[in-house]
């Protein structure tokens, strides 16, 4: 029998997810909600899928098995938790939650409950990044030294325009909307991040929000290294997310179409000669059955559809793992006051 | 209409490299002028190659120029635009939504029209908003040849999988009655595409997707690409064959070959020696 699965926020994300949900052959996306008109006038008019304009009533009314919360941050608490109450394995899309207090009651539902949740960290689904989390596991750099994350794109690129985006108490700025992918990153792959300093949320063209975020982290494992990200960069076509991390013996720098690695000395174990080795996307990527924008956006939702089917939850993107991003998040805005 | 066999495309100019963003950085660099884009075009021309596929960034617009303002030069060069240049609204949706995307992009005060008239106006009027955006999209080709004019596949697989397939109907409609051209399409999910359009009365269509030996962005597996190729009745453009550089030229013509179904190849390439090297495994391979 397929999963019932509804879509709630039909934004960029919504829309994207809406568009793998669809088609997936497990899964029957029984409705979506959204508050925009034009958006649900134009699902009525030209597709099968039935829309609402109030998450309660798609909730309640269609019984889904699980939820897709793609809305902005801010009402992600409320209908994250709405769900959780009526027993529906939910996927909520970054950030996770606009307080960690609020973050924290999610977790404890979720996990209370035994439901299925994973938030829309998606890098964690591109081969490369994968690839570089299981190598330094396996230790190939020896004793590691330092690390860089780094995320670069266009988003805002001139002074106009105030959405959601704009307004701080929302959730907006690179912090939340660009530093979080990074953070996540790090402290799944490398570290949890223990300590912020020297942080810096810089306005370049917008009024309210930060439009980069600078700051070194030191983690549990007693490393410490750079974050630096900004989504006012316009010579990026589009978002650039990276990592370094330099050890002992060598050192790996990854973004999402190659993983190149520099050893000290050859690893046998791992067929990595001394020197430069590259591997690329192309023999990294996970199969996918529908591509839109990316194998990544497909496989974090194949592997939430499995999760749900064998009602076991993920390793992958949990909503514990969001809220330890978030409180990384808190560490680096209290710094920065400092 | 009949396609050429080798097609030129426009990824290196624009920074697009689904290999290395490094490389692709780089591309940036040395295409910073329109000049040295019109260079390689050039090159490409003098190896015998008419058709040039390409986004509607905002950069082609000046290469646009440049041919109408070098007609005699140019009289057999045609243009496949490839629309829209998705980067450009992605990025405008994420910081100022959907509604916010359209009032920057649609000319003149169409989205006034919209509220005012409220919901049930507009029900009827979504078309009217595609045939604006491809309007607006295609004025920088005036007075140059486009025999083939596609959706890029960031929307064409948002349509596909969203399952509005009647939009491609529409789309297929507008393309022919305004411009006098036929539709394109670009996917990375090619079967799934085909039977989409079949399902709404869109036959043979023109379907550019990835067709590589190793099965690089072929959503779905090789195997149902292989037998759509073999069996199914479109008008298949290959793409991404060299898997963004895992392939080397001469093994990944050999494997177009064995579908001779296969229309044309689209390429991209940044100096002349690479360009006459792929056109002519091409042509030895596949004619």
């Amino acid at each position: 029998m397929k999963i019932k699965a509804g879509i709630i926020g039909l934004g960029k994300m919504g829309l994207s997810h809406a568009a793998i949900v669809n088609p997936h052959p497990a899964v029957d996306l029984v409705g979506v909600c959204d508050t925009s008109s034009l958006v649900l006038e134009a699902f009525k008019k030209f597709s099968k899928i039935r829309v609402y304009d109030d998450y309660k009533k798609l909730i309640d009314t269609e019984k889904p098995d699980c939820l897709i919360v793609a809305s902005p941050t801010k009402f992600h608490y409320e209908m994250v938790s709405y769900a959780l109450d009526r027993g529906i394995h939910t996927f909520c899309e970054k950030p996770f939650s606009l307080t960690t207090r609020e973050g924290r009651e999610l977790v404890n539902k979720a996990t209370e409950k035994g439901l299925v949740n994973q938030v829309g960290f998606h890098n964690h689904f591109i081969g490369t990044f994968r690839e570089m989390k299981r190598l330094l596991k396996a230790g190939i750099l020896g004793e590691l030294v330092h690390f860089t994350g780094e995320a670069y794109g266009p988003v805002v690129v001139r002074e106009k325009g105030e959405t959601w985006r704009s307004d701080p108490k929302e959730g907006g700025g690179c912090l939340f909307d660009y530093a979080s992918h990074v953070i996540n990153l790090i402290q799944e792959i490398i570290g949890k991040p223990v300590k912020a300093s020297g942080s810096q949320l810089k306005k370049i063209y917008s009024k309210k929000v930060e439009d980069a975020v600078y700051c070194i982290l030191t983690l549990d494992n007693g490393i410490s290294g750079v974050l630096s990200v900004n989504w006012s960069d316009e010579t990026y076509r589009k978002m650039s997310t990276s990592l370094m991390v330099m050890g002992k013996k060598g050192k790996m720098i990854c973004d999402a179409t190659e993983l190149k690695i520099y050893l000290k000395e050859a690893n046998a174990k791992e067929n990595l000669g001394k020197g430069w080795t590259i591997k690329y996307i192309t023999d990294l990527a996970i199969p996918v059955a529908f591509y839109l924008r990316g194998e990544e956006y497909s496989a974090q939702i194949d592997h939430f559809v499995q999760c749900v089917s064998n009602k076991q939850q993920t390793e992958i993107n949990s909503f514990a793992q969001a809220l330890k991003t978030d409180e990384t998040i808190d560490l680096i805005i209290e710094d920065s006051k400092r | 209409m009949q396609m050429e066999k080798v097609l030129f495309g426009d990824n290196q100019f624009f920074a697009v490299n689904h290999l290395s963003d490094e490389k692709s950085r780089a591309q940036a660099i040395r295409f910073k002028d329109d000049s040295s884009i019109i260079r390689v075009l050039d090159q490409a021309i003098e190896t015998g190659i008419n058709t040039f596929m390409c986004t509607t960034h905002d950069r082609i617009g000046n290469i646009c120029n440049h041919l109408r303002a070098n007609s005699e030069k140019y009289r057999n060069f045609k243009i496949y635009p490839c629309m829209p240049y998705a980067h450009k609204y992605a990025n405008a949706v994420t910081e100022l939504g959907i509604i916010g995307t359209i009032k920057q992009y649609v000319p003149g005060n169409f989205l006034s029209t919209f509220t005012k008239g409220g919901v049930a106006y507009l029900n009827k009027d979504f078309i009217k908003l595609m045939e604006i955006f491809i309007d607006a999209e295609m004025k920088m080709f005036k007075g140059i040849s486009t025999p083939v004019i596609f959706i890029q596949n960031v929307i064409v697989d948002l349509i596909l999988g969203l399952g509005l397939n009647v939009v491609f109907k529409e789309y297929d409609v507008y393309i022919r009655k305004k411009y006098n051209a036929e539709p394109g399409y670009i996917t990375m999910n090619m079967p799934a595409l085909l039977d989409a359009l079949n399902s709404v009365g869109i036959h043979n269509p023109i379907i550019a997707s990835s067709i590589n030996k190793i099965g690089f962005r072929m959503s779905g597996g090789k195997e149902i690409y292989e037998s759509y190729l073999n069996e199914k009745t479109f008008r298949p453009i290959a793409m991404q064959v060299l898997a963004a550089g895992a392939l080397r030229p001469r093994e990944a013509i050999e494997y177009l070959a064995g579908f001779p179904k296969i229309e044309s190849v689209l390429f991209g390439a940044s100096s002349k020696a690479h360009i006459q090297e792929t056109k002519e495994l091409i042509e030895k391979f596949m004619s």
